[in-house]
């Protein structure tokens, strides 16, 4: 229920956003853009959600990390995984609203699962070094929540970078955009995501993945001192 | 390794830093700023550092019961979390071998809103248990544990004592190599307790070795064969449990009595038999026990009180100059006084220590403390086991000849 609602939430301020926008330019919405706005507004959601449970997955539970002992990467991956559920429930919402607007499905889909391994590789990463980070400086929460309420507007989720004509490099620049974009042009416009930008994306992701494990392994030790 | 050590604490130490760090980039970049603009305050981390633990060492082998014991801050809890991995020694080795399952605190691992049911294979999976297992031995930890009626209630509705019996209940059903139990047993009520124990036993016995701290030196001394001493950090003694139980306790008595005035003082404890002074005594023999207490200031009346504890630290019984129908005693400075107490020592064979306390009874308050003030052995007769020896006889054995006047006095 919830899995759906936030998600609807983004997803229908996106819609509002873009007649807003259609309105002042003059030009009409069509049945793709809110089929997009759909798609980015639901990967915004999941990435977010995973940043901001992430944050609180280690801090949230001082017994388990005081007294038990278990992999405490368990507590950040386990907050990408409801995410990633809730995402799941959530992509319901993508086939209703394409089965409302008939759009067809092309053989660009193979795409969407290479996209969406890249986005989670990234936010895994990123979850690592956010929840260790919140367990050593208690106010980096707040930190990620201001970052992720302003993210959205340097994050092409209720507009297409391509508005933005010469500055669109920089937009890209964010690990996010292409792959958001990417999803975006695979599942409603049926062609192919931009290649090299997909690319940057993936060796962020990667770099983010290894940074991730390799600093939150070496400072899981100092965890159960500095809770 | 030698073949049957599965646990090798090597020179461990840990160091903790005192008082508050930095725990918000709020404090830590305004202070960082200020170092390198050159202006230090004080700075709130150097030099406050303290040594929880200090080159602790020690083995234990497969199937062994260890004790840990300890006052509180000693470094108990710390070693069992530098074992557990939950941290990483300051310095030293640490070897562990086989399969580990902690209760370092009791329902550590449950989650609130989850029901009994729920927590079991949550709190099993943390302890390492697969699910299949859980399931074949769910209905022992329920059976256990006494909490049927409970076990679909959420556990934030449970009170502190079923947290612990479902803890303990699913930590005892893990069947690890190496169980370690931090002072579990001190939640659950008398009739819990002695099913831990037994449970314990049973898991000793099981092979397993157990690492088991506590306050209640009773449990220790009947669980653990062995024990460590720890005091602010480092090993005070290692070895039999009698022994560090009765170091731990001279050092308390040691404490104890430095806390308090110096203006009233026990000088001696004197135990003698009907022959002559000692330590060994037969059951049944007259003692007679002498105190002598000296004043050396503004002197409060007191009454003398002497207990006997056995040697799992239980007391026998206690006795004092109140109970005997004397008055307080008032002592100016400078004098002395002395008093004997005279008993028979109707104990069965085993030691026991002797304690001497100089009490006032109307304010509660113990003026003086000496235990042990004398350890004394009395000689093992096959009669009876136990603390006290009653003198047991048997006036009647054999077979029952008429069973028809029994019968009559039931009706009666």
């Amino acid at each position: 229920m919830w899995a759906i609602f936030l998600p609807a939430v983004i997803v229908a301020a996106g819609v509002i956003v873009r007649y807003g926008m259609s309105a002042i330019s003059g030009k009409a919405i069509s049945t793709q853009e809110i089929a997009g706005i759909t798609v980015k507004g639901l990967v915004w959601a999941f990435f977010a959600g995973a940043m901001r449970f992430s944050s609180t997955s280690l801090t949230g539970n001082p017994n388990l990390v005081t007294k038990i002992y278990m992999p405490r990467e368990i507590f950040p991956l386990a907050a990408i995984l409801s995410q990633l559920l809730d995402f799941a429930v959530a992509s319901v919402l993508v086939v209703v609203v394409f089965f409302l607007t008939r759009l067809g499905a092309s053989l660009q889909l193979l795409w969407v699962p290479i996209l969406l391994v890249i986005t989670v590789a990234l936010a895994t990463g990123w979850a690592l070094l956010i929840s260790a980070a919140c367990l050593f400086f208690r106010d980096v929460k707040y930190l990620v929540e201001v970052i992720i309420t302003f993210a959205i507007f340097i994050t092409p989720v209720f507009y297409d970078v391509e508005m933005f004509k010469k500055w669109s490099t920089l937009l890209l620049l964010n690990p996010l955009a292409p792959l958001i974009e990417g999803l975006e042009k695979c599942i409603v416009y049926g062609t192919a995501p931009d290649l090299p930008w997909v690319t940057y994306s993936g060796a962020i992701a990667l770099l983010s993945l290894v940074a991730g494990f390799y600093f939150f392994k070496r400072w899981e030790p100092a965890f159960a001192e500095n809770i | 390794m030698a073949a049957d050590i599965v646990l090798r604490v090597e020179n461990v130490s840990k160091r903790f830093v005192r008082g508050e760090r930095y725990d918000s980039l709020r404090d830590l970049i305004p202070s960082t700023l200020a170092k390198l603009t050159g202006r230090t305050r004080s700075t709130p981390t150097a030099a406050k550092e303290f040594w929880a633990l200090r080159e602790v060492n020690f083995e234990l082998n497969r199937g062994e019961a260890f004790g840990i014991i300890g006052a509180n801050g000693a470094g108990k809890s710390t070693i069992l979390k530098l074992i557990t991995n939950i941290m990483k020694p300051t310095s030293g080795w640490i070897n562990v071998r086989g399969k580990l399952s902690a209760l370092i605190e009791v329902g550590a691992g449950f989650h609130p809103d989850l029901t009994g049911r729920e927590n079991i294979y949550l709190n099993g999976t943390i302890l390492g248990m697969r699910r299949a297992e859980i399931d074949r031995k769910f209905p022992a930890i329920v059976e256990f544990s006494g909490l049927a009626d409970f076990i679909d209630t959420p556990v934030k509705r449970y009170s502190t004592g079923m947290y612990a019996r479902l803890g303990f209940s699913v930590a005892a059903h893990v069947d690890p190599d190496i169980l370690i139990v931090d002072e579990v047993l001190s939640v659950g009520d008398v009739v819990f307790q002695n099913r831990c124990i037994e449970k314990m036993n049973s898991i000793i016995r099981g092979g397993a070795t157990v690492i088991f701290v506590s306050h209640n030196l009773r449990a220790i001394a009947e669980l653990c064969p062995r024990s460590i001493l720890l005091e602010h950090g480092k090993v005070r003694t290692t070895g039999p449990s009698q022994e560090v139980l009765r170091e731990y306790l001279e050092s308390c008595g040691q404490e104890g009595r430095q806390a308090k005035s110096k203006e009233l003082a026990i000088t001696a404890v004197r135990v003698r038999g009907s022959h002559s002074e000692g330590v060994a005594f037969n059951s049944g023999e007259k003692v007679s026990v002498d105190v002598e207490v000296e004043c050396t200031g503004e002197g409060e009346p007191f009454s003398v009180v002497l207990f006997v504890n056995d040697d799992r630290q239980y007391e026998a019984f206690h006795t004092s100059t109140e109970y005997l129908g004397y008055p307080a005693i008032s002592l100016k400075s400078g004098e002395r006084f002395t008093c004997t107490f005279e008993m028979d020592l109707i104990l069965a064979g085993g030691t026991f220590y002797f304690g001497v306390l100089l009490y006032r009874f109307n304010i509660e308050k113990i003026v003086d403390r000496v235990f042990p003030a004398a350890t004394i052995f009395v000689n093992t007769l096959s009669e009876v086991r136990g603390i006290i020896n009653p003198r047991p006889r048997i006036s009647a054995f054999g077979p029952v000849a008429e069973i028809e006047p029994a019968k009559e006095a039931i009706k009666q």
